[in-house]
């Protein structure tokens, strides 16, 4: 008996490992490809003299900081080795748990890599630049935390556009009413609470199909706000309707004057700050606390939540309604913290990569955020195409988040890690 | 049982019964209410009818019926005609006011023929599991390939180089359904955000083929160069009646979608996918092959919405060409019960929605987007039948009613 | 002193169905109670009211002499109610402590988790009742008999005083019961009372003090296993004089139709199911294959249809290698598969009956030609099926999703049986039928064995396998340890096989010649 159950044990760890082994050596291999490629397509490019400069500090900044200026080859170089030596252990130990840190940090090496080499003998504001990718990774990642909030109760949220945009306009009206940004802000945020409502009660009360229900979520806001936009708003009887005004932007003290990190952190608007401590505060109610531990509890096994006496459709409607706020409060930004008023269709897909951003970051806020920064990045850097040493079409750049998103969704997350129960409306008997 | 009590009743209320339970009652009821609901939202948005009603409730409310109704005339004088105006065409025969007269009728159906393509992409995605929301984007692929098969490819005669241009415009949208077909079916990965991407992708991809390869040199704009007069789709009237032959493919298209789906095996394998994956591997379809060639034909018959609009309508593409067609054809599928007769229905439905929207806009003041509103709004009816029957105290059904089965991000 | 529990006159009708008729029912402290009946009698429903799940029509629930309205799980567990239900209700997702806790979570500073004193609550339980485990531990590591004493420790750990346990042996091997049992007894010792649910007689002579019998939504009636037989509970449980015994005359077995050799096959999690199997089927005859749930069943019957690639050895269907086909080739060779759960498999319940009954034949002559489906002879070959297998519907057009349980089930047999076929997997083939659908379903499958047939039966329901099977392949963690005669083989030795214990040869000798009992336990 226990022999047999011995063999049985060795058995069972041998199928995990093979498929763990091949996991682990796909892994490898991409490190190993992002060496290859520094050095085939940026280091042979390149002459050896040649320099990159870097302007560490960012136009208008509140703290100074010397460019940084490095021989260019030399870097990429190390970089490159550095890469297929993590690529090399990769492939024959193995980084296990810290894998997907090791892949956030082979694809920074990498993109800093691209930079360098399009800049080498020119110069590039490194800083402006990255606090630009900070800015538009607000309301991708605030999106990107409506949809966890949802879907970590196992509602699908592909409404997190129609959300925004709403917001976007509710805001914009009641700041230029109230002469508030507050009540706009607060306005914005309940009317994204608003359509949550709505979703649940489409998907939980009459049990539609959840990626439906946000179909219909998205073209119904797209449809109103277009149409009270053009009704009132845009005309000039009403421009009083669509002078919100802006959050100003904050320099933390002592913090904002730290050069280099300064401007890019710690000296924005409100919103850019709102997302850092949401994104600590949802980490720590999602997986420190009763709240969220019933939460998640529903996302993956409402049956048993329901044994156990929580109210799954209770526990739901609060998590479509908080993830309604959350995408409303991302809706304002455009409107409150990035424009000062609001356009016709204004969130222009923010509110679909935020979604992206979700997946890419695994369902974990902090994963979350950095896939905004991600995408903020490249945002950022094809608004910037044409300053770069390199001849490359910004709207290939622009297609890089994209690309990425499908490669990564294809390629190592694929069935992924979503809440297991999600959208399945929940059946009491 | 069921036959006993039949028989005691009179013929009327059991057909009232059996009609009662039907989706198409529903389907009717829920149009009904989007448009009495979409008529309340117009009502409210008029300042006349506040004026109004600060002189009485009846007053008010008079004023607000009366906007309302106002405004789906001018809807539907803009999607059908004007009868008195047609009769007056009729009368004075002058055969450039009767086509002026009859042309709302035509512009509907031009502007429904890009849905039935659309539509008919998303209704063939959904049997078969599949929500393409990428419709939009390879309608886009679909108007590069097909604009370009109409400038660049010479000498053909008219008669081989469009069914050539509308090939080259299913082609291109194919070839954007076919990724997250493959990708859906080797990795799992949902064709939900996949084609979500696909579409920005095709954004982005054709600004840039506006802006360089496929520019017009003799143009300021990023604009590509007129399709040659053999690559035009026939039109069947002079001007200003811009009715063209590309309706009549889109019909015969939903014909082979009907056939395909219903009549043949390969339909039979889709629908099978489609309703029970685990039931279709049981059953030795090829589950991959059913995933790939689904959403491949899916966006092929996107594709030739972009083809066609390139072709029968504008004769180039100009950036941002297409407003929202691929997102509209969503709605309007799950409205025609994702069948190929009924994406024809809805489709019309929308076409003359959307043309009496314009001069709607024109003649009324009220916004164009009142379209999407209706739209969402008897989506969400046709989606939710519950709430139609709610409302109407319509008998529930027996079984479950399940417009699609989708699957979540799982796949 | 009042009785720990009482109910007296539930009432529940679903649609169409009366599930519990005016049930009274009386449960005494330190009791264990054993709830039985066939499946579908009602005793999961009648449970799942004391529990809160559903609502009842009419009746009462007393607990300790106090009458209660129990609306929701959150008054069974304030009562001291707890239930472990049959399919286990833990997030494989979570750990231990994270289950063990949700819903009645130790918490500090207002609402943060403080899982080191649930841990320490979890370690005094399990020191209390021998339950061992990892607190820490993540339900999805951890084997099936841990996860359900995770079920228990979670109804200890909210003090429940009466312990409803819903089939809790199904998915146990004979070893992991008498582990149980053991449990059981412990929580009797500790003053707890237990409610045990269950359709096997065997188990409730073993371990109960009352037998209360559920029949059709009504108690039939109530005893002791001191006053009643197995026949006697047996009678009472399916309501007539039980013959399931099939008639069936001696196989005549021709040549060998299946041949598996050294196979090996990982489930989709990428552990080995099948270990080096090796048997064959001879046409004619019916192979059973015994076993606990889970010892590789379902992942053989998926190798041998195609549907799960094999990663070593060979499997030949009429003497041709099948390991690497597609499962539509393997059918074509004249295969056939009653697959283990029918509507996720078997049925597409969307689609009309006469579809599901050319599900697999749809793409050959007479039902298409070339590519085109022949509407007509889909609908005309529906239309005899349905007569020939007695199939209840008000249309061969009707959606298979509107049928019974049975019925569909009926839909499957007679889609498999109406083409010429050499070979038929039936896998778990009448599970959660009434005891008519069993005996259509058995007589149907000693028909195609007769007819020259070969047939492979795997069953969780030893009963099963030993009426209808000729030979008998017992399987444990992958294996076949043993396969016996159908007509010599005892339970007890079964029993034993299925448990992975091999015995010698005497004690074979001396299993094999006791008297065979009562087939039905």
């Amino acid at each position: 008996m226990s022999t047999q159950t011995e063999t049985k044990t060795i058995q069972i760890s041998k199928g995990i490992l093979k498929l763990e082994r091949r996991k682990r050596i796909i892994m490898g291999a991409v490190f190993l490809v992002a060496a290859l490629f520094i050095w085939l397509m940026f280091v042979s490019d390149l002459d050896p003299g040649v320099e990159t400069r870097f302007v560490m500090t960012p136009g208008g900044a509140s703290a100074e900081a010397p460019d940084w200026v490095f021989p260019t080859s030399v870097y990429l170089n190390i970089i490159a080795g550095i890469s297929a030596m993590l690529g090399a252990y990769q492939i024959i130990r193995g980084f296990g748990k810290r894998t997907y840190s090791i892949l956030a940090l082979v694809a920074i090496m990498f993109i800093f890599s691209f930079l360098a080499w399009a800049t080498a003998g020119g110069s590039t504001n490194l800083a402006g630049l990255l606090r630009i990718m900070v800015v538009r990774a607000v309301p991708l990642t605030l999106g990107a935390m409506s949809g966890i909030l949802c879907e970590r109760a196992g509602i699908i949220n592909i409404a997190i556009e129609g959300m925004m945009l709403t917001a976007a306009f509710v805001s914009t009206v009641f700041a230029s009413l109230s002469g508030s940004l507050i009540v706009g802000l607060l306005a914005g945020v309940i009317s994204g609470g608003i359509m949550g409502l709505i979703h649940g009660f489409l998907c939980i009360k009459y049990k539609i199909n959840q990626i439906i229900s946000g179909t219909v979520i998205n073209i119904f806001a797209t449809g109103i706000t277009s149409y009270l936009s053009s009704k009132y708003i845009q005309k000039v009887d009403y421009q009083y309707l669509n002078e919100p005004g802006m959050f100003p932007q904050i320099n933390v003290p002592i913090l904002s004057k730290i050069p280099f990190i300064g401007p890019i952190l710690f000296s924005h608007n409100m919103f850019v700050f709102a997302m850092f401590i949401f994104v600590a505060l949802l980490t720590f109610l999602l997986f420190k606390t009763r709240w969220g531990l019933r939460l998640r509890s529903v996302g993956e096994h409402p049956k048993a939540a329901d044994t156990l006496g929580i109210n799954v459709f209770k526990t739901q409607y609060m998590a479509v309604i908080l993830g309604g706020m959350m995408a409303g409060f991302g809706g304002t930004y455009f409107s409150l913290g990035s424009s000062g008023r609001f356009d016709e269709v204004m969130t222009a897909g923010r509110g679909f990569i935020g979604l992206a951003a979700m997946i890419f970051g695994n369902w974990h806020p902090v994963g979350a955020m950095g896939a905004g920064f991600l995408f903020g990045f490249f945002d950022s850097l094809s608004v910037r195409a044409s300053l770069l040493q390199v001849n490359l079409p910004s709207e290939f750049l622009g297609m890089a988040p994209y690309l990425a998103t499908i490669i990564i969704l294809a390629g190592v997350i694929g069935r992924g890690h979503a809440p297991a129960a999600e959208g399945e409306p929940y059946e009491k008997e | 049982m069921d036959k006993s009590e039949n028989t005691q009743k009179k013929p009327l209320s059991v057909f009232w019964d059996e009609f009662s339970r039907s989706n198409i009652l529903v389907i009717i009821l829920a149009v009904f209410t989007g448009i009495v609901l979409g008529g309340v939202l117009v009502a409210f948005t008029t300042n006349e009818v506040y004026d109004a009603f600060r002189v009485s409730f009846w007053n008010g409310l008079g004023t607000a019926i009366r906007t309302a109704w106002n405004t789906y005339v001018s809807l539907f004088t803009g999607s059908v005609g004007d009868p008195q105006r047609i009769s007056r065409a009729f009368e004075s025969g002058d055969p450039l006011a009767i086509r002026r007269a009859i042309n709302p009728f035509f512009e509907s159906l031009v502007q429904s023929t890009p849905y039935i393509f659309g539509g008919l992409a998303v209704a063939l995605g959904f049997r078969a599991g599949l929500f393409n929301i990428g419709v939009e984007g390879q309608i886009f692929i679909g108007a590069a390939t097909g604009v370009w098969a109409g400038y660049a490819l010479t000498g053909l005669p008219a008669f081989i180089h469009i069914p050539v241009a509308m090939l080259f415009g299913a082609l291109g949208g194919a070839i954007w359904g076919f990724v997250p077909g493959l990708l859906k079916a080797k990795t799992g990965a949902h064709e939900v955000i996949v084609t979500i991407m696909m579409n920005y992708i095709a954004f982005r991809l054709v600004d840039w083929l506006l802006k360089f390869p496929m520019k017009d040199p003799t143009e300021f704009t990023p604009k590509t160069p007129w399709i040659l007069s053999t690559a035009q789709l026939p039109r069947f009237f002079d001007t200003p009646i811009r009715f063209h032959l590309g309706f009549f493919i889109a019909v015969l298209m939903a014909v082979l979608v009907y056939l395909l789906l219903f009549k043949t095996t390969w339909g039979f394998e889709l629908r099978t996918v489609g309703s029970n994956p685990n039931a279709a591997r049981y059953a030795g379809i090829k589950i991959t092959m059913a995933t790939v060639v689904a959403m491949t034909l899916s966006g092929a018959l996107a594709g030739m919405a972009g083809a066609n609009e390139v072709l029968g309508v504008n004769y180039r593409l100009l950036p941002a060409f297409s407003s929202g067609y691929g997102f509209d054809s969503i709605a309007l599928a799950l409205l025609g019960k994702t069948h190929p007769l009924g994406v024809i229905l809805s489709s019309l439905l929308f076409g003359f929605l959307r043309n009496g929207a314009r001069s709607m806009q024109l003649a009324v003041g009220v916004p164009i987007d009142i379209v999407s509103i209706l739209q969402a709004v008897i989506l969400a009816f046709i989606a939710a039948p519950a709430i139609i029957r709610t409302i109407y105290r319509l008998r529930e059904p027996k079984h479950k009613e399940d417009l699609v089965t989708l699957g979540s991000w799982k796949g | 002193m009042a009785p720990v529990l009482e109910l007296r006159g539930i009432t529940k009708s679903f649609p169409g169905v009366l599930a519990n008729d005016h049930i009274d029912l009386m449960v005494e402290k330190g009791e264990i109670h054993a709830l039985l009946g066939e499946n579908g009698a009602g005793k999961t429903t009648l449970m799942n009211i004391l529990y809160g799940l559903y609502n009842p029509d009419e009746g009462e629930i007393f607990v300790n002499g106090q009458k209660l309205e129990i609306k929701s799980p959150v008054d069974a567990i304030k009562a001291g109610i707890g239930m472990v239900h049959q399919h286990f209700m833990l997030v494989p997702v979570f750990t231990v402590t994270e289950n063990v806790m949700l819903g009645e979570e130790y918490v500090k500073y207002g609402d943060v988790l403080d899982r080191k004193k649930a841990a320490d609550k979890i370690h005094e339980i399990s020191n209390t009742y021998k339950l061992e485990i990892d607190p820490d531990a993540y339900v999805s590591d951890i084997p099936v008999g841990m996860q359900q004493r995770v079920e228990i420790i979670k109804l200890l750990f909210r003090e429940a005083d009466i312990l409803i346990m819903d089939e809790p042996t199904a998915v146990l091997t004979p070893q992991e019961v008498e582990e149980l049992f053991k449990i059981i007894h412990t929580m009797i010792d500790q003053g707890k009372s237990i409610i045990f649910i269950t359709h096997k007689l065997g188990e409730v002579m073993e371990i109960a003090d009352q037998i209360t019998v559920i029949r059709g939504g009504k108690v039939v009636g109530s005893t002791t296993p001191h006053e009643s037989s197995l026949n006697d509970l047996a009678s009472m449980m399916v309501g007539r004089d039980v013959n399931l015994e099939v008639d069936k005359t001696e196989s005549k077995p021709g040549e060998v139709v299946l041949e598996v050799k050294d196979l090996k096959v990982l489930d989709p999690q990428g552990h080995v199911a099948i270990d080096n199997m090796s048997f064959n089927v001879h046409s004619g005859e019916v192979l059973g294959i015994a076993g606990v749930q889970g010892n590789g069943q379902t992942e053989l019957v998926r190798a041998l249809t195609g549907l799960l690639p094999a990663i070593d050895g060979e499997i030949y269907l009429l003497g041709k290698e099948i390991s690497k086909n597609s499962p539509r080739k393997i059918t074509e060779l004249g295969s056939a598969h009653i697959p283990e759960d029918r509507q996720k498999d078997g049925l597409v319940l969307a689609f009309p009956i006469t579809d599901n009954l050319v599900l697999n034949t749809y793409y050959l002559e007479p039902f298409s030609k070339s590519i085109w489906l022949d509407q007509k002879k889909i609908l005309q070959n529906g239309k005899e099926l349905v007569e020939n297998f007695d199939i209840r519907t008000p249309s061969p057009t009707t959606s298979a999703g509107s049928l019974s349980g049975g019925n569909q089930q009926k839909v499957i047999v007679a889609r498999e049986f109406s083409r010429p076929i050499k070979f038929l997997v039936a896998s778990q083939p009448t599970r959660g039928l009434d005891v008519g659908s069993i005996e259509y379903i058995h007589k149907r499958l000693i028909q195609k064995r007769d007819d020259g047939c070969a047939v492979l039966l795997v069953s969780t329901e030893l009963d099963e396998v030993m009426q209808l099977s000729d030979r008998i392949a017992v399987v444990y963690r992958g294996r076949i340890l043993d396969v016996l005669d159908a007509n010599t083989a005892t339970k007890e030795l079964i029993g034993l096989l299925m448990a992975g214990i091999i015995p010698t040869e005497e004690e074979k000798q001396k299993l094999g010649s006791k008297q065979k009992q009562i087939r039905l336990t």
